[in-house]
């Protein structure tokens, strides 16, 4: 709030700003002089101007309809999993215990699949959704599901689908959670006088507590669904076909498989401009909230 | 009044769907091969440790938990090391750009691995850091100095102004001032900052992986490995699977009320 203007306080950012530009800066310089290039081997290379960003745009292209294939696919899998996570991590949030051991429990519990490395996280259900070893994969063949994630498009969105509830389920549990803990019992109390249902009090004192949290949850799942990479390379490989195949899996592809830099430079380029455009409204989201909220504790 | 009608099954049922995978990668890493293969069991019917051996014995397995715990120390020291005094600017002070350079440092942090494989390749391959763990620790800067920035601009500021002020007027300078009053004051914020840096880079595969090939290569990209001509070494893959997973079980317990300010990136 009373923050002094010191210019000399450049010198304590430059560590950091010299770390990051060094590996943030110089590497995205590579990307933009890519995209403009195309090779044919040997480091050779011709200029080919704005050609890339032209076919990358236009469907009827290999390279076009791979992108916009992909992205769609992406924006998909972002909105279901959104869809089913927050109402779920809601919902878990609220049934936290209240007090006791059991607190504790829970909490690292919940985390203990946000710190599994990622790959693992595909490992793990990798083997779970299999037919032959797999608990899931097994049951439900059992029971009579001609379930298998290999070869059946709809299988392989599922299991991708329900892994990333089961990995970041808990994110927004837990940022939830936060939230409720700093509704004053008060709120409560006067609640209860008031004689308000549960629904009501939902609505009218938690809600709007978690509105914040909530916000940040959201966006953050986005952007980590969004540029989601590892897991489901791991469980599918972005099969069968191409049918999970994501915009980072699509592009690591481009750029590692078939060594195609300027295709896959000019792919990134727009794939960080709409990470870039999303991160503008998280900031703006993130800092406005930060603001408004002592004036409107002042008023109440 | 805070809860919800059957709150205790709904928490129970979402604990076991959490717990399941994980158990059933546990019980596989104690069976041997065939049993996994051959019969669908719920427990290990003739348990074994034989695939936790192997791995502990064998270098090429074990060395790469030494290399992926080598990035990741490495990578923390240096993003806690210079996150701190920025941490303190971005706290204290109004300066030219600090809001750019904000928002500049979150992008960073939301930036797609994926768009960086490539030039990061390129780049530590031309300054001679390739296949070494200084390139992967310096690459994962570029998520994690960003978000210790965050969480240690919240911890600082929750440090009153009036510590400065008293500490310099009397005589402190500022780098003593640093070391001796303001760091022990946030000694718990750099311990959640360091965990999360440790975890973030624990967890990150597709850089570690490209920014390596033969002498650094982490513990991630050897599990790969599991698959040969011979078919899946299923049981080795789950050991491998269940040791990854312990470092971060351990310490969860120390951050367990901070854990949601890290992934909020310091803001709740």
């Amino acid at each position: 709030m009373d923050k002094t203007i010191n210019q000399k306080a450049w010198f304590l950012v430059l560590p950091v700003f010299l770390v990051v530009a060094f590996s943030a800066v110089l590497p995205l310089m590579t990307v933009v002089n890519y995209s403009m290039q195309d090779t044919f081997g040997n480091n050779q290379f011709f200029w080919n101007g704005v050609g890339w960003f032209k076919e990358l745009l236009d469907p009827s292209t290999d390279l076009g309809g791979r992108f916009l294939a992909s992205l769609g696919r992406n924006l998909l899998f972002s909105a279901i999993i959104l869809a089913i996570e927050v109402p779920l991590g809601i919902v878990v949030a609220l049934s936290m215990p209240r007090e006791g051991w059991s607190v504790a429990a829970c909490l690292v519990i919940l985390a203990l699949p946000l710190l599994i490395p990622w790959n693992v996280v595909g490992t793990i259900w990798q083997i779970f959704g299999r037919p032959d070893i797999g608990l899931l994969g097994y049951t439900l063949n059992y029971l009579g599901f001609n379930y298998n994630y290999v070869s059946n498009d709809l299988d392989a969105w599922a299991t991708v689908i329900v892994m990333d509830v089961w990995h970041w389920t808990s994110l927004v549990a837990l940022l939830c959670y936060a939230g409720l803990k700093s509704i004053p019992d008060a709120y409560y109390q006067a609640a209860q006088i008031d004689g308000a249902s549960r629904w009501a009090v939902f609505k009218a004192i938690q809600l709007p507590k978690m509105n914040r949290v909530l916000l940040i949850a959201v966006l953050l799942r986005f952007m980590d669904s969004f540029m989601i990479y590892t897991e489901p390379f791991v469980v599918t490989g972005g099969g069968p076909g191409n049918s999970t195949t994501f915009v980072s899996i699509e592009l690591v592809k481009i750029a590692l498989g078939q060594f195609d830099l300027g295709k896959a430079a000019a792919l990134s380029l727009v794939y960080n401009l709409i990470i870039l455009i999303v991160c503008w409204v998280f900031y703006t989201v993130m800092t406005n909230a930060g603001t408004e909220r002592p004036a409107k504790e002042g008023a109440a | 009044m805070h809860s919800i009608p059957g709150r205790r099954l709904i928490m129970a049922l979402f604990l076991i769907f959490l717990l399941l995978p994980i158990y059933w990668l546990v019980n596989m890493s104690f069976k041997t091969n065939a049993e996994i293969v051959s019969t669908m069991t719920l427990w290990p019917h003739t348990p074994t440790l034989q695939h936790y051996r192997r791995i502990f014995t064998d270098e090429s397995w074990y060395s790469g938990y030494i290399n992926s715990l080598e990035y990741v120390v490495i990578n923390t020291v240096i993003s806690i090391a210079v996150a701190l005094p920025a941490a303190y600017a971005f706290s204290r002070y109004r300066f030219l750009g600090d809001k750019h350079l904000f928002f500049w440092l979150l992008s960073n942090r939301m930036a797609p691995a994926a768009v960086y494989a490539l030039p990061f390749f390129n780049l530590y391959s031309a300054i001679g850091l390739f296949d070494t763990p200084w390139a992967v620790a310096l690459a994962h800067c570029i998520f994690n100095v960003p978000l210790a920035v965050w969480i240690l601009e919240g911890f600082v500021s929750g440090v009153p102004r009036e510590i400065d002020e008293t500490a310099f007027l009397d005589g402190y300078s500022f780098p003593r001032f640093f070391i001796k009053i303001l760091v022990p004051l946030i000694a718990s914020g750099i311990g959640v900052a360091a965990f999360f840096c440790f975890m973030f880079s624990w967890v990150e595969l597709l850089l570690a992986r490209t920014l390596t090939s033969v002498q650094a290569k982490p513990i991630a990209a050897i599990m790969t490995r599991t698959v040969s001509a011979a078919g899946m070494d299923w049981g080795l893959l789950a050991a491998a699977g269940v040791l990854t997973i312990i470092p971060g079980a351990l310490v969860i317990w120390f951050v367990r009320n901070y854990i949601a300010r890290g992934f909020a990136l310091g803001r709740v």
